[in-house]
């Protein structure tokens, strides 16, 4: 079995293969990288630092603009 | 995706002649900013945000949709015309203001926000201490802080001073279609900033938005009174109508309020026979 990990994406559990990067998940998710925002941890993570390889536990917020006031 | 629509061609009038906008190192030709919640459907929002002629339009900052089926409101926005102003509305600690804060500067490449720290889902009005700690935070981070805050003088000077880029009181709860619930704490607050104030939430009508540019304020912003509306590209219509109207009344100088009747033409030369 290829190692997984387990990480919190967007409020909800999600096994994953590792190693897998940033990045690779957004291409993975098809989620265009100039739309989005990723916070790691309660952090932001600047699009410079997508290269960062998830851990296991890891929190993931991936946002992006919907309609609003 | 159509094309977008082009804007009405309205001649220019040059007794219409204004100052822009500036917030920042933002300016803008339009005084109406919209919101880009609620609307029926995408194209709608699109066709309301031409007819407004707006320059600048709100988004929220939400949890991507990870089934990849919704479509990116960003399509329907031309952002060669339209500045986008990301709040952080649904936020009621100064943390999650913070964080939604720095998620949309990252999204949007921008550091203008639109503050929103709300006190409670029952009366969604902004938690004014919470507002005032954000406004500091953000500043420091660099950003150019627009605070929603309620229509209290001492607090829009304090969010002045705290370095907000301009300041947006309430006209009343928001969504509440109320109008400006209380126009003279408006009127103080505009007389001693020299920030930009923005009247945001309440507006419902027309007449709610030429009566807060005759206070004298510097925009209004508006999302439902447009985007629930029967009609959302008239209504905006009507509304890019309303301001102008307000905006120029108030910059024309109205007449002073007077107890008694003026006559408008002249009292004497009459045929009619005196009376009393």
């Amino acid at each position: 079995m290829p190692p997984t990990i387990t990480i919190e994406l967007n409020g909800a559990p999600k096994s994953l293969p590792a190693p897998l990067s940033v990045a690779a998940l957004l291409a993975e998710l098809k989620l265009p990288a100039e739309r989005i925002a990723v916070e790691l941890n309660r952090d932001l993570l600047p699009r410079d630092r997508f290269a960062r390889e998830l851990a296991d536990g890891d929190r993931l917020e991936i946002v992006t603009f919907v309609g609003g006031g | 995706m159509s094309p977008a629509p082009s804007a009405p061609s309205v001649p220019p009038d040059p007794l219409l002649a204004d100052a822009p906008l500036k917030i920042g190192r933002w300016s803008f030709g339009s005084r109406l900013l919209l919101g880009t919640g609620k609307y029926p459907s995408h194209d709608v929002m699109r066709a309301a945000h031409v007819a407004a002629a707006t320059e600048c339009v709100t988004v929220a900052v939400r949890r991507v949709d990870l089934s990849g089926r919704e479509k990116s409101l960003l399509d329907w926005i031309d952002r060669t015309r339209i500045t986008l102003l990301p709040n952080t509305a649904g936020c009621f600690t100064v943390d999650d203001a913070l964080r939604t804060a720095r998620l949309g500067r990252e999204a949007g490449l921008s550091e203008l926000v639109k503050l929103e720290v709300l006190s409670d889902p029952q009366t969604l009005l902004p938690d004014p201490i919470a507002t005032l700690e954000a406004t500091k935070q953000l500043v420091k981070e660099g950003f150019v802080v627009l605070p929603y805050c309620s229509d209290d003088p001492i607090l829009a000077r304090r969010l002045e001073e705290a370095g907000a880029a301009a300041v947006m009181p309430l006209g009343s709860p928001i969504g509440s279609g109320q109008g400006i619930n209380n126009p003279r704490n408006i009127v103080r607050i505009k007389q001693s900033l020299r920030v930009p104030i923005l009247v945001d939430a309440g507006v419902g009508t027309p007449s709610d938005v030429t009566i807060a540019f005759e206070l004298g304020v510097d925009a209004v912003l508006l999302n439902s009174a447009v985007a629930l509306a029967r009609d959302p590209a008239r209504m905006a219509a009507a509304m890019r109508h309303a301001a102008l109207a307000g905006r120029h009344g108030f910059l024309a100088g109205r007449i002073a309020v007077a107890e008694a009747a003026r006559a408008s033409s002249p009292e004497s030369g009459t045929i009619a026979a005196a009376k009393g």
